[in-house]
């Protein structure tokens, strides 16, 4: 596999590690409740088709991305440092900007 | 063609009478150039140019082997790698390589084969005694037969099948050799090096585009060198030569004969395996025995050609029954005659052109049986003329001779049998397209009714088929294809290129009628040749019930081995097709995986082997450690000193005990620069930190260390640590060493990916600092000489706990941490790592009136279990803060990753085991990590089980062994006596449960 790192251009799979599903979003504060803490860190849709998974580019430049992938064909589309995505969401009222 | 190993050439010397089937001219040989081998300890000679197996044919040598189950003799099938049967060792002693195949292995001065799966010799073979067994060992035979007494079948069925089955030795010494390996990228790959690769290669090439042909033959070629052709007026071979001339010289164009495509991967990603030394004996000073390519390009043409199929009659395996293109390859490319008195068995026009090439070759054919009634009367006319009965809507029914054929048995149109005497017969039934490498992702092939197989269905991402790999079968589709295909390639890479005028060919026919199997056949007819797996056996499964294409497979092992059914998938499916009453696409296909052909492993560990296999890193004092002695462990790439033994010294534990009682009376040095180190600024720095770790630093001032807990977010223990503050907004962390890669991933994942919001930069530091731990009561005072003067390091002024940013050896700048992982008062100091040596020398020096000497990890070890500190045994990923009992440091007003999910019913149940200490309670009693905690008096079972010591040690200061480890309720239970129970090293030990802090629990020592 090969994916297209924003910083670094096309690399080897080899110098990315796989987390998964960038979907769920982490419950922040004293107030997020222990349930929708268990669904943040165990539950996942196991979709055929386009996901946006979070890899790492540890042997690269240590991005974060998110990588669009079809699980189906593993054909990649958009990679976007996880940090970009991560921000846009953070000024919607679900997201961390409490903590700011 | 591209050869870069020297080949050695032998003096040029006569060849002697023994090739008695070799042709008078032709053929791609180099008959100056002699070349001795030896088979089954026999010597022959052949010819540079020639495969073991065309010098075997050419010797008149048919028996090169038995078959996997009913040791039935075997010949050489094929030509190429496809080939089933002719599979030998080569070479000897640590280079002795099993089950290479005789079609693939270029002959070379002293070359050494020797027959496999046969005892004592490959013509007198006691296991063949399996053949008339043979009912006994049809399919399904070893689920049916061994399956009761279950007890049997380690001590007795498995090693008597083992015995009678298996194919070559592996070599039982270490591989001599060296393998590496290569990275490439390209615009164009182009797979196989037939007229479709070659004329892809070209129009690819030509526009300047970056090429790279590989073809796993020795020449590149094709089926060019094996028919006699014409294209453009010249011989097949001199257009080859021509096209090779010309990619030779464009500057883009890589050749690589030799050379294996094994496999396609996602995105454009190839994998080949070059055999650079396999055609020499050993391989030159310096040079692999093989390279593996991982080639990366943005466009592919797969010209792989195609695998003629075999006709499934009784005693189809008999040696001398071969493919007919490979019949023809031997003639024309290295001039070795079939036998004296051949015949052909074809279903196609093209089986007749082996009638035209023998004759042309001087030979005589004996027979030509052509399943199709009508025969086309100009081949007829040409078989008559070369001396051939036509048998026309004919099949061979059966074979005859024991170790060599003699004769086959043909019913003719009209059901009579006849018997024709012949030594070699040539079976064409069609061709099918090599679609293996074109389905390695998923992809499944499709059926073409035109040429009554499967070709490429959807392929890969930027690849395309041509030529026969495609389904298109002439000689003139494939260079047309390949040319366009090459084009169309490189266009899409932004090159201009321009498709030449299609060269002219001789006249060709595809014209052919599938014989999927001969009716009644004699003896057993053979579907998979590697696996003696008969169109009987494919019956049975149909009875037994396994119709399914993978249940067939599995259950027949057809199209297992080494060969994965190159010769043999259709026939199985087509047989199944049959009894089922569906069309042969409707029976489906099983899955084609990487690799294509068999790979050593060692090319794929390429250097990574022994020492090399993966890098190690050098703690900063490494030079001075290797020239005193030091001994070394692994963890993780580190190679960390363990302990430095001392003259007199006869005993580890000596050593160790004589390091801490060092540290404990005087002061010692450790190396710990191999823990992370991870600097982190920014105006939120204390705000991020304040998310990852799971106790409180609000109140931690500049000048101030913490230990630092880190929890995973499902609530377990990550790491552990310390972090220090040296200025508003900048922080150092430390991490384990075995965890520090992986706690740089989760800070940078909480950083970029949960609170991108903060201010917050990291970056690691772990290589630019060399950190040592001066410990001991005298560390001050070695200190004192060592940093500069005008910073007070007394109690007072630089506390437990305290850091700051110094400077050392007049100037250089620094850091001391007043933190202690032995218990006693100590110090880390950082230099940067260029001074490491130079300062962990200073130390000594200065330490010397104070008595001190360096220790090592393991001496640190026993320190931190005397002083009941979790280490890695217990941060095991399996432990949580409570386990720890490290509980009562947590926060409680804030929110921290695995703040919520450790408070999980399970992970809070008091039951869990806990963390305390273990004595033995007969003080002379050794304790071993691992063992179980059983009530005394317990039965050992898994319910009693309580709880396991993860950490054990001598304790210098004791004098007596010590243990950490995790039991149930252990906080309760202080002064209570258990067993620890390790079965597996027979130990049973009375042990007392106390605190996990042996020596100076109040922690006054450090403090001091």
């Amino acid at each position: 596999m090969r994916i297209r790192c924003p910083y670094c251009g096309e690399r080897d799979n080899g110098e990315f590690s796989y987390l998964g599903d960038a979907a769920p979003v982490r419950p922040d504060g004293m107030e997020a409740s222990a349930e929708a803490m268990h669904d943040y860190v165990y539950l996942r849709d196991n979709r055929a088709g386009e996901i946006r998974e979070l890899w790492y580019h540890g042997a690269g430049c240590r991005a974060w991305l998110v990588v669009t992938r079809d699980t189906r064909t593993h054909a990649i589309g958009e990679v976007a440092p996880a940090r970009d995505i991560a921000k846009a969401r953070a000024v919607t009222p679900a997201g961390s900007a409490s903590h700011a | 063609m591209l050869d870069r190993t020297p080949d050695f050439p032998s003096p040029v010397r006569e060849v002697g009478p023994s090739q008695k089937f070799r042709t008078a001219t032709g053929g791609l040989i180099d008959r100056r150039r002699a070349r001795d081998f030896t088979f089954d300890g026999r010597t022959l000679t052949g010819y540079h140019g020639d495969t073991l197996a065309s010098a075997l044919l050419v010797n008149g040598v048919r028996l090169v082997g038995r078959s996997f189950k009913y040791h039935r003799p075997r010949g050489i099938l094929s030509a190429g790698s496809e080939e089933p049967n002719a599979l030998v060792e080569l070479r000897s002693g640590s280079r002795r390589e099993p089950n290479t195949r005789a079609t693939m292995a270029e002959l070379y001065e002293g070359l050494e084969a020797t027959s496999q799966n046969r005892w004592p010799s490959l013509s007198m073979d006691a296991l063949s005694v399996n053949a008339l067994l043979s009912p006994i060992f049809a399919a399904g035979f070893y689920y049916k037969t061994f399956m009761w007494p279950a007890s049997l079948w380690e001590k007795l069925y498995e090693p008597m099948i083992r015995r009678a089955a298996g194919l070559g030795r592996a070599a039982d010494a270490p591989d001599p050799d060296t393998y590496e390996h290569a990275h490439a990228h390209c615009d164009v790959l182009v797979i196989g090096g037939g007229p479709a690769g070659l004329s892809a290669a070209l129009t690819a090439g030509r526009s300047g585009a970056r090429v790279i042909l590989v073809d796993e033959d020795f020449c590149l070629g094709g089926r060019l060198l094996a028919e006699r052709r014409e294209i453009d007026g010249v011989s097949g071979p001199e257009w080859v030569e021509q096209a090779v001339a010309e990619l030779k010289n464009l500057p883009e164009v890589r050749l690589l004969s030799r050379t294996t495509l094994f496999g396609v991967y996602d995105h454009g990603a190839y994998g080949a395996v070059e055999r650079v030394s396999d055609h020499v004996a050993v391989p030159a000073p310096h040079a692999p025995r093989q390279r593996l390519w991982r080639i990366v390009a943005k466009r592919a043409v797969l010209a792989a050609g195609a695998i003629e199929r075999p006709h499934v009659f009784g005693g189809n395996d008999r040696p001398g029954v071969m493919l007919a293109g490979a019949v023809r390859t031997y003639l024309n490319r290295y001039g070795v005659l079939p036998g004296e008195a051949p015949a052909v068995f074809t279903s196609s026009d093209d089986g007749w052109r082996t009638v035209a090439d023998i004759a042309a070759a001087g030979g005589r054919v004996a027979a030509v049986v052509d399943s199709r009634l009508d025969v086309p009367v100009p081949l007829r006319r040409m078989a008559e003329a070369a001396g051939a009965q036509v048998v026309a809507g004919g099949q061979v029914i059966g074979t005859r001779g024991h170790l060599a054929l003699s004769g086959i048995d043909v019913r003719d149109s009209y059901g009579s049998t006849l018997r024709i005497a012949c030594d070699t017969l040539a079976m064409a039934n069609g061709w099918n397209p090599v679609v293996h490498l074109d389905s390695h992702l998923s992809r499944r092939p499709v059926w073409d009714e035109a040429i009554h197989g499967f070709v490429p269905g959807q392929l890969p991402t930027g690849m395309v088929a041509a030529g026969a790999a495609s389904g298109r079968l002439t000689l003139s589709d494939a260079l047309e294809s390949g040319a366009r295909l090459g084009a169309e390639a490189a266009e899409s890479c932004d090159f201009r290129a321009t498709a030449t005028a299609t060269p002219r060919t001789d006249p060709e026919s595809t014209a052919h009628t599938p014989l999927w199997r001969v009716a009644k056949p004699k003896g057993k007819a053979f579907v998979d040749f590697q696996n003696d797996v008969a169109a009987s056996d494919v019956e049975l499964a149909h009875r037994e019930g396994f119709r399914a294409v993978e249940l067939l497979k599995r259950y027949t092992t057809l199209g297992m081995a080494t060969d994965q059914g190159k010769t043999s998938n259709l026939a199985g499916l087509s047989i199944m097709a049959e009894l089922t009453g569906q069309k042969i696409p409707a029976v489906g296909t099983t899955v084609f995986r990487p690799p294509f052909t068999p790979v050593a492993i060692g090319a794929f560990a390429g250097h990574h082997r022994g020492k090399e296999f993966r890098a190690t890193r050098h703690v900063p004092s490494h030079a001075w450690c290797l020239e005193n002695n030091a001994q070394f462990l692994e963890t993780g790439l580190w190679l960390r000193p363990a302990y430095f033994p001392r003259a007199g010294e006869t005993d580890w534990l000596q050593t160790v005990v004589r390091e801490v009682e060092t540290v404990r009376g005087k002061v010692g040095l450790c190396d710990v620069s191999t823990f992370g180190k991870i600097d982190i600024q920014g105006r939120d720095a204390l705000a991020f930190i304040e998310r990852v770790c799971a106790n409180p630093f609000g109140t931690l001032k500049v000048g101030r260390s913490r230990y630092a807990l880190l929890l995973r977010e499902d609530g377990f223990v990550l790491d552990d640590g310390t972090v220090s503050r040296l200025a508003d907004s900048h922080f150092v962390m430390t991490a384990s060493t075995a965890n520090a890669a992986r706690v740089m991933q989760h800070l940078e994942f909480c950083r970029q990916w949960l609170w991108p919001a903060l201010d917050v930069q990291m970056v690691s530091v772990s290589e630019q600092w060399a950190q040592y731990a001066v410990a001991g009561p005298r560390a001050r005072d070695v200190l004192r000489r060592i940093v500069d003067p005008g910073f007070d390091l007394s109690n007072e002024a630089f506390p437990f706990l305290g850091a700051a940013e110094i400077t050392v050896g007049g100037g250089i700048p620094a850091r001391l941490f007043r933190i202690s992982f032995s218990g006693e008062l100590a110090y880390e100091i950082a230099v940067p790592a260029g001074y490491g040596d130079a300062a962990w020398r200073a130390i000594l020096q200065a330490g010397l009136p104070y008595g001190i000497c360096p220790y090592g990890a393991e001496a640190l070890s026993v320190m931190r279990i005397e002083k009941g500190h979790a280490a890695g045994a217990e941060i095991n990923g399996q432990t949580t803060a409570r386990d720890l009992a490290l509980g009562g440091m947590l926060a409680k007003k804030k929110d921290y990753v695995g703040r919520l999910m450790k408070e999980r019913p399970a992970l809070t149940d008091p039951d869990r085991p806990i963390l305390v200490g273990f004595r033995p309670v007969d003080p002379s009693q050794r304790l071993r990590a691992g063992a179980h905690f059983l009530a005394v008096g317990a039965e050992p079972s898994l319910a009693a089980d309580e709880g396991t010591m993860t950490s054990v040690a001598y304790s210098p200061s004791l004098k007596h062994w010590i243990g950490l480890g995790l039991i149930r309720r252990g906080h309760e239970r202080h002064g209570e006596r258990v067993r620890a129970y390790d079965p597996v090293r027979g130990g049973d030990v009375e042990v007392e449960i106390g605190a996990a802090a042996f020596v100076d629990p109040a922690g006054e020592r450090m403090h001091g």
